[in-house]
């Protein structure tokens, strides 16, 4: 079985900042890591070639430096890895990237015939959830996502069952294969890699692919060009004001509830007359 | 199966790091591990690089490595509460190629050592724990990490794990360190803009100042404060003997934010806004200290060898030297393929010949001196003061009396004497 993961690096959100004058995400601030949700991603791609033998390759679009989550992937026991990098491919968004990347697994898909695709629930900088169907659409294979458990595997029948995310639970889901699973966090705990494969990341060197190495690509779909998505605005989420603690005796704190919410919603209802 | 290295280098600070690095580019298969997330994560030293040593491993390194500032400017400020007698040497030699040392700041400066490594072909593994050597018939033939699957194997092992260095003493190497073999810095890396740094520490665009700061900075306590310009910062911290900081009960951080609003200090550091907060210990046990350094398959260098010559603040550079001649004796080694102590002795040999064993035991009894001697720090430190301030106070008295009076500063006849004494005494510890 041959398993491909898309992923990306990403900076880490959780300490980057952002520039108040251009409200823009100061990338040079934050370290950059392989997206969260796409360690799942991989973590759950190593799980099932144990499980049912086969093959991990690892695919993502960016700039030189993401060799680095590669490396990671591999760390974690991917077996290979593919970059596409070119300026050609700057300044895409999510439907650009998802047919530059749908190129390249067009192209890994000849050297070895892919069964199933997985990627993260989304990246942490774009936060949209959607290259994943994108590249089904693409394949015109079934998208499956929020997937939190993958039950199994049976590619002598060609389908899999999996349980996919609810907000009142989960539903259990039958596909045929190939298919694309994006996945939640919950699905898996990633592992703490092993020695050997510390190792092997350490001397590994991806597949690096330019534009030129895609087959039949059309450019006019690729990078700043081929993305229609207009960014409008962008700003940063104010900061929630601070909360108040209330103490005091159950009754004084009950009582401070109370005429904090009778407040609140004195005010809320002020502004709903004056609208 | 486990894989075999020709060597495994555990740590990838100025020792473990050069030491790869000369492996490397002799054709050794070198693992070199790194417990912290790239290396320089956890790495932390007061900011002074000397040239010499390293321009010897990557010659003209200067022209393309993350330094902060060339030095031009050497202060030593000894202080008392509100005053301070300075000594300086500034030069323009200094300026300029080859210079003498450099500012740095550890977290950027040892990626791209390791780096350097890494192009000459060493193995770079971080985020991993060297946890204990792995020995059979008395021989290190490994280490274990904290991986699965994490042990690894090699020829011989250099430990360049740094000051507590757990690996050798885990051998029996050394013991613990006693409270006054080891120093404890805590440090503070201030944001300030360039041009405010230039004019405060009177500098020429891109040129670097130090300055030592003795007596009153550490509250008398045997030890020093540092303050020393960065591109746009500055590091300021001080460092003292654990023994003396137990002795005197005072907590690292409170003596930091003392010397950082010492009237001398401060204005230094006005209106800077503080981005990091750094503390390590520092090895200040010197030449008798020095743990055994070589056994069948394994040597130690850097700061786990307890390299630090802690009076003229040089730590960096003896670590560097001691993993190239590390590697030159397991490049030896590897052609009689003989791992053994006696082999790798060679090593230890080359270390006390070298500037290195010459500057420990020049300086051997000078820590425990001045750490039993506390009058050095507490008392005479304030006395230069007072009597600089008598001599040069222009006050309507004549100058026969000035000198007469700053005599009297000194004490008396018994103290007088005492202080010829102990200034004999001090230099016969360092000379």
């Amino acid at each position: 079985m041959h398993i491909v993961t898309c992923i990306k690096q990403v900076p880490d959100t959780k300490v980057i900042k952002m520039n108040p004058k251009t409200n823009t995400m100061d990338r040079s601030s934050a370290p950059a890591i392989l997206n969260p949700y796409d360690a799942h991603a991989v973590e759950e791609a190593v799980r099932l070639k144990k499980r049912y033998g086969g093959f991990v390759s690892v695919l993502t679009m960016g700039p030189p430096p993401a060799v680095k989550a590669i490396k990671t992937c591999i760390e974690l026991g991917a077996d290979e890895g593919y970059m596409i990098t070119d300026r050609a491919f700057a300044g895409a968004d999510t439907l650009a990237t998802s047919y530059a990347l749908t190129q390249a697994i067009h192209k890994i898909a000849k050297q070895k015939p892919v069964d199933l695709i997985i990627c993260g629930k989304m990246t942490i900088d774009g936060d949209t959830g959607q290259v994943g169907p994108g590249i089904a659409r693409r394949l015109d294979i079934p998208p499956l996502t929020s997937v939190i458990k993958v039950v199994e595997i049976n590619r002598e029948e060609g389908y899999v069952i999996v349980h996919r995310k609810r907000e009142d639970g989960y539903e259990v889901v039958q596909s045929t294969l190939p298919c694309l699973m994006a996945v939640e966090k919950e699905i898996n705990e990633v592992s703490f890699a092993s020695l050997p494969n510390m190792i092997r990341a350490a001397r590994y060197e991806p597949h690096i692919w330019s534009v030129d190495d895609l087959e039949n690509v059309d450019r006019s779909q690729l990078g700043l060009k081929g993305s229609p998505t207009i960014v409008s605005k962008v700003w940063a989420p104010p900061k929630p004001s601070e909360g108040e603690i209330i103490s005091g005796t159950p009754e004084e704190q009950v009582e401070r509830l109370i005429q904090l919410v009778l407040e609140k919603t004195d005010r809320l209802a002020s502004k709903e007359v004056a609208q | 199966m486990p894989e075999k290295f020709d060597c495994i280098v555990v740590g990838a600070g100025p020792a473990g790091t050069a030491c790869a690095y000369e492996l490397a580019k002799a054709g050794v298969n070198v693992l070199l591990l790194e417990r912290g997330e790239y290396p320089g994560a956890k790495n932390v030293m007061g900011g002074v690089l000397y040239r010499q040593m390293l321009d010897e491993i990557i010659p003209g390194f200067y022209k393309e490595a993350p330094l902060e500032r060339p030095i031009v400017e050497q202060r030593f400020m000894l202080l008392d509460k509100e005053s301070a007698f300075t000594i300086s040497y500034k030069g323009l030699e200094w300026a300029k190629e080859p210079y003498n040392n450099f500012t740095v700041l550890r977290a950027k400066f040892d990626q791209w050592f390791a780096q350097k490594a890494v192009e000459q072909g060493a193995l770079l593994v971080c985020e991993t724990v060297a946890l204990e050597c792995l020995v059979e018939d008395g021989r290190v033939v490994g280490v274990r990490t904290d991986r699965p699957e994490g042990d690894v194997y090699a020829d011989v092992v250099v430990l360049a794990d740094g000051v507590n260095s757990l690996l050798a003493k885990q051998l029996g190497f050394h013991k613990e360190w006693r409270p006054d073999e080891v120093a404890l810095a805590t440090m503070e890396i201030i944001k300030l803009d360039k041009k405010v740094i230039e004019d405060r520490f009177n500098l020429e665009e891109g040129q670097g100042c130090t300055i030592e700061l003795l007596g009153d900075a550490t509250k008398g306590i045997l030890g020093t404060g540092f303050l020393y310009t960065n591109k746009d910062t500055v590091s300021i911290g001080v460092g003292t003997l654990l023994s003396g900081l137990i002795k005197h009960k005072i907590k690292p951080y409170e003596l930091l934010e003392y010397v950082k609003n010492h009237p001398m200090v401060r204005p230094f550091i006005e209106g800077g806004e503080p981005v990091e907060y750094l503390a390590h210990l520092i090895p200040e046990g010197g030449y008798r200290s020095m743990p055994k350094v070589v056994g069948h398959g394994v040597v130690v260098v850097g700061d786990a060898a307890q390299l630090v010559n802690a009076v003229h603040r040089e730590g960096s550079n003896l670590a560097m030297t001691s993993g190239r001649l590390a590697a030159e004796t397991i490049i030896m080694a590897k052609e009689y393929n003989d791992f053994s102590e006696n082999m790798l002795d060679h090593y230890r040999v080359k270390l006390m010949e070298s500037f290195i064993g010459q500057d420990l035991k020049k300086y051997k009894d000078v820590t425990s001196f001045f750490d039993k001697h506390t009058q050095y720090f507490e008392k005479y430190i304030p006395m230069l003061n007072r009597a600089a301030s008598q001599m040069l106070a222009v006050d309507g008295l004549s100058k026969w009396e000035k000198q007469k009076k700053v005599w009297q500063t000194l004490g008396s006849t018994g103290e007088k004497l005492q202080l010829a004494r102990d200034m004999l005494r001090a230099w016969r510890v360092v000379k």
